[in-house]
């Protein structure tokens, strides 16, 4: 046994800082050690800027709506008011679409999913300021990419339900969808893999003298990640066009943010040690989301290499429909986030501006609702999880190789055998 | 050419006959790398087809995994096989699974290449055998050639492959062939005729084993260096022993296996890595379940030691003749 030196008594003992979050269960939410600066008071610099420029901008928040849903400042998008219709259109789908299937898994038809709940603005915006031909490599609760790029709710379903029309056919966990035709790359379920992945992507661009793009999403948590690291030295060193997003929910699962770096400083200041670019943005202020990240895209289209942004946000519901967030945090911690929601603020702003009111409202979500609940009933015709499942067993065995080598094909015959003996 | 270079004229026939390839590595751009097999490539394609990079596996690896998907092929040199660690989980989690988990919508057509194994007094962390872990993946080639012929049909092969493959290269017969008795001098490729290498574009298959010496008494399954223990030790101990160059782990060919110990009746199996769950266990299991009843003595092992590599006693912990010679024996006895 190693013997324990005795302390020396005229040196102060060691202690070790675990963070905690400012409430815990049982009390009231707290967050008013957020700072929250003035919609409008950021600078937005210009495209070509220095990347030291920015690095005012990593420890501020880029918003442009305020208080009364104006869109204030210099960071002002200036969209046509059509867009902002369809941006907030698509924020609606996305949360019905996640309520339904929460409730899904619920009733046992599926075994797991994942909402976006006050996350909606982070990627139905990023969606419109990037072309439609750029590659995106999300993490889970980007489902709004997908939404914005047009993707058929049946189809996300049909992969939530694993189905009979699931396009993966049945081997990866709900919500992690793929679709090579909108550039969404497949979701990793091991975290921060996908953003050394999006920097590989966007050097391929830049190598074979394309004028696409990649944009990657990771999670606060999946900072601490080594490929976190790997990916934005790869992506500064080599002045990839790439926007590297971290959305900054506060939770990664039962783990505040501070247990990833957060008191220390902000997420995107991690740019400045790597010498690019960096924004922290409103991720609940859908135009600063676009602003930004249409920003970055120019930069990144025009060769000045590649942008960290911090989407600052709040994770209203639970990680996942595993996980009981009354076990660690407040309750209604969600709603009471200074931030606010980003479907109302969209909505407030559309308001303020003359293009849309309570009634035109109600009857989107109402759409919406009617969208959500046409694509479920097509998708659970195919089946659902528990019944009628992908259940073609010589597919085990394909897509391991590009070819079925004597091995498995060998399995696959045993696979077919036990089905046999069994009946089936 | 020795091994260094085919392995080089690999690299140079397929970045000149596709603008897809590209490689790089640590220091494989300016300088050609370490063992320089990417030396003077740099100069010739460009420092966009050829380039450093940071020390960083994983990110070698992810990025390498990026460029896959946009539609390059890219070469990555990881500068020993023991570094490769770092980008495990982007090799085993992500290269190896893409294509399944997107149910054939994305493939990541790439070659991760690293020089592995002892023999150079590179100590416990410059001498490792990890090809094992790799094996025991879905979704991974894993590849390695024994002699400078093999490997620039092979390292051909790999990059025109539509699956990620490990490209694990014996260092120790780099620039000749090393039969294991370490206090004789070594004869350089030059003097070898598996060392007649063209000069365009040729592939050796992945997935076929050869056989470099056949046998009626005993078969000797190896890869890499291995398979110039097993021909030295043969020949010097006299016995009729049939090695079998399996050239490629995953996929085995499992028919010429099947063969030659259908055949001889007798198996040894010869890997430097370290015995416990390596690749020879998988060998040994594999002939068992196939050529039991032909069998005349049990399977034999011969490893290296389940001890990380030691630097000083670099010639005990290899298996080379000393200990090859004996199972040989002992397996020929029963």
């Amino acid at each position: 046994m190693t013997s324990r030196p005795e302390r020396r008594s005229n040196r102060p003992a060691l202690s070790l800082h675990v963070p905690e979050p400012d409430a815990r269960p049982g009390e009231s939410p707290d967050f008013s050690a957020i700072p929250i600066p003035a919609a409008g008071s950021a600078p937005r610099p210009p495209v070509d800027a220095a990347a030291a420029d920015t690095h005012p901008l990593c420890y501020t928040l880029v918003r442009v709506l305020d208080q009364d849903g104006r869109a204030v400042g210099p960071w002002d998008p200036k969209l046509d008011p059509e867009l902002l219709r369809r941006m907030l259109k698509e924020m609606v789908t996305v949360r019905v679409f996640d309520e339904r299937m929460f409730r899904a898994q619920r009733q046992g038809k599926t075994s797991f999913y994942m909402k976006s709940l006050g996350e909606e603005a982070v990627a139905v915006a990023a969606a419109h300021a990037l072309e439609a031909e750029d590659m995106c490599f999300p993490t889970y609760r980007q489902q709004g990419l997908l939404v914005a790029r047009g993707y058929p709710l049946v189809a996300m379903m049909n992969q939530i339900y694993s189905n009979q029309g699931d396009p993966l056919k049945g081997r990866q966990l709900p919500i992690m969808y793929s679709d090579r035709a909108r550039g969404f790359f497949s979701i990793s379920g091991n975290l921060a893999t996908q953003y050394p992945q999006a920097v590989g992507w966007a050097m391929a661009s830049a190598i074979r003298g394309d004028s696409r793009i990649a944009a990657g999403w990771i999670g606060d948590g999946a900072t601490a990640e080594g490929d976190f690291h790997n990916a934005v030295t790869f992506a500064g060193v080599y002045c990839a066009p790439v926007i590297l997003n971290i959305v900054n929910n506060q939770w990664a699962i039962s783990s505040f943010s501070g247990i990833a770096g957060a008191e220390l400083t902000t997420f995107a200041a991690r740019a400045i040690g790597y010498g690019i670019a960096g924004l922290r943005v409103d991720g609940n202020d859908a135009l600063a989301v676009y602003a930004a990240t249409r920003w970055a895209a120019e930069r990144a289209r025009s060769n000045l290499g590649p942008t960290l942004i911090e989407l600052f946000t709040y994770r209203a519901e639970g990680h996942s429909t595993s996980d009981d967030p009354s076990g660690y945090r407040p309750k209604d911690a969600g709603a009471a986030w200074p931030l606010g929601d980003p479907i109302t603020r969209l909505k407030e702003h559309l308001v303020g501006l003359g293009e849309w009111d309570d009634e035109r409202h109600k009857a989107l979500e109402e759409e919406a609702q009617a969208a959500v609940r046409q694509a479920q009933k097509e998708a659970e015709a195919k089946g659902t999880l528990g019944n009628g499942h992908y259940d073609d067993i010589d597919t085990l065995f394909e897509d391991v190789f590009a070819d079925v080598p004597w091995h498995l094909a060998e399995q696959r015959e045993q696979a077919r055998a036990e089905r046999k003996a069994r009946g089936k | 050419m020795n091994m260094i270079e085919a392995l080089n004229s690999a690299h140079d026939v397929m970045l000149g006959r596709d603008e897809a390839v590209v490689a790089f590595g640590e220091d494989a751009g300016y300088f050609g790398g370490v063992f320089r097999v990417t030396a003077g490539l740099q100069k010739k394609y460009g420092k966009t087809r050829v380039f450093d990079a940071p020390i960083a596996e994983g990110g070698i690896v992810g990025t390498a995994i990026g460029m896959a998907l946009y539609g390059l092929k890219p070469v990555a040199e990881i500068q020993f096989a023991d570094y490769i660690f770092p980008g495990f989980d982007q090799i085993f989690s992500e290269a190896g699974r893409i294509r399944y988990r997107t149910a054939g919508e994305w493939s990541v057509p790439m070659v991760i290449r690293s020089p592995y194994g002892g023999g150079i007094f590179g100590g416990q962390t410059h001498s490792q055998s990890p090809e094992a872990f790799f094996a025991h993946m879905p979704g991974i080639k894993t590849v390695i050639p024994s002699n400078p012929y093999d490997a620039k049909g092979l390292l051909i092969a790999a990059i025109e492959d539509p699956d990620p493959v490990l490209f694990f290269e014996p260092k120790r017969i780099y620039n000749g062939p090393f039969d294991g008795y370490y206090d004789r001098p070594v004869t350089p490729w030059a003097r070898d005729p598996r060392a007649e290498v063209p000069e365009g574009h040729y592939t050796v298959p992945i997935g076929k084993a050869a056989v470099v010496r056949e046998g009626e008494a005993v078969t000797v399954l190896a890869y890499g260096t291995m398979v110039h223990v097993a021909l030295a030790t043969a020949a010097v101990e006299g016995i009729d022993a049939e090695v079998i160059d399996l050239r490629t782990i995953v996929p085995l060919d499992i028919g010429t296996i099947e063969q030659s110990v259908k055949k001889t009746g007798r198996c040894v199996v010869l890997h430097e890595a370290t015995r416990t769950a390596g690749f020879g266990a998988e060998l040994s299991a594999l002939v068992q379940e196939r050529c039991f009843y032909h069998l005349e003595a049990p399977v034999v092992r011969v490893t290296g030691y389940d001890t990380p590599y030691p630097h000083s006693m670099e010639w005990d912990y290899f298996p080379g003749p000393a200990r090859l010679g004996p199972a040989l024996k002992a397996v020929l006895k029963d």
